[in-house]
């Protein structure tokens, strides 16, 4: 058994109103100094079979073909055992 | 016989009926098809309608894409076949790579419904043939994810080869790049609506009748060809 984590955020240049929304209410509870903030998804997948190299290219697959679009998002994939 | 437009209904699709129905109305008859169907029962044309299919989860539109209709509409597409995605069927057909770009959450963070003015930018679609180069035109709106994006380079190529369908005016609801509302693929059978054209084809039901010539473009294009 092994686990791919996939985080998944709005490229840098795509306006991302959540996050703002997030800043302001941040601001208004008294955290200061919150210059940005950017929302983004998280998946926990587990797979069976071992976190090699055959698994990293499959999550690479999962996350290209459906759990980014890549028009608008970046992702990272990482295999733990 | 009256030409067939194929209506695909997704798991959540809401506005299938009225595009069914705005079918009817232009004159053609309205094929019912299903997510799951393999084959497009040999429509001559497909809308793929608004609503929340698969509730939206994950992106819009972003499951819908790999739905088994979606094989043939995409095959379909390419060989020329008249698809019309409006709302959520923007949203799948930009998911499925048939469209440029991508929609995202409106700028604003509210989900917006209003009559919305519009001008049609391009009269060379299958979609909007009956339409003058120009026109104004008011028809329902209301999405919470419309905001049209793609790349520079992306949008600029969609200027420069007329691919534009539809501008807003008075007021960007969504936050969408240069105020697109509607964009086609190179060939023009292929076109992506974030308004409703469906919902004002009878003054009993919309703010106008501005939508029904979407319809009728289309029969007319295959009434021709």
């Amino acid at each position: 058994m092994a686990r791919v984590v996939v985080d998944v955020m709005l490229k840098p240049e795509i306006l991302d109103p959540q996050g703002q929304a997030v800043q302001g209410a941040l601001g208004r509870l008294g955290f200061d100094g919150v210059t940005s903030v950017r929302q983004g998804k998280q998946f926990v997948i587990d797979v069976d079979g071992p976190a090699d190299e055959t698994l990293r290219g499959r999550a690479d697959e999962m996350a290209s073909t459906l759990l980014a679009n890549l028009v608008i998002e970046d992702y990272t994939v990482r295999v733990d055992d | 016989m009256a030409l067939r437009i194929g209506v695909v209904t997704f798991p959540g699709s809401l506005d299938d009926r009225d595009a069914a129905r705005a079918v009817r109305l232009a004159g053609g008859e309205a094929v019912a098809l299903w997510h799951k169907d393999r084959t497009l029962s040999g429509v001559d044309a497909v809308v793929l309608p608004g609503g929340f299919s698969y509730g939206d989860y994950l992106r819009c539109g972003a499951i819908s894409r790999f739905a088994p209709v979606m094989a043939a509409v995409v095959e379909g597409a390419q060989g020329g076949l008249p698809v019309l995605g409006i709302c959520n069927g923007f949203q799948i057909l930009c998911e499925s790579g048939l469209l440029p770009g991508a929609l995202t959450r409106n700028d604003s963070l509210h989900f917006v419904c209003r009559d919305q003015r519009l001008r049609i930018e391009s009269v060379t679609t299958a979609w909007t043939s009956g339409y003058t180069a120009g026109q104004e035109i008011v028809v329902p709106l209301k999405n919470g994810e419309g905001g049209y994006v793609a790349d520079q380079l992306a949008l600029d190529e969609l200027e420069a080869e007329g691919r534009i369908v539809a501008r807003y005016l008075e007021v960007n609801p969504n936050g969408s790049r240069r105020d697109i509302a509607g964009i086609s693929n190179a060939a023009g059978n292929v076109v992506g609506l974030m308004p409703h054209p469906e919902h004002a084809v009878e003054p009993l039901t919309g703010p106008t009748t501005d939508g029904l010539a979407f319809f009728t473009s289309v029969l007319t294009r295959l009434v021709r060809s």
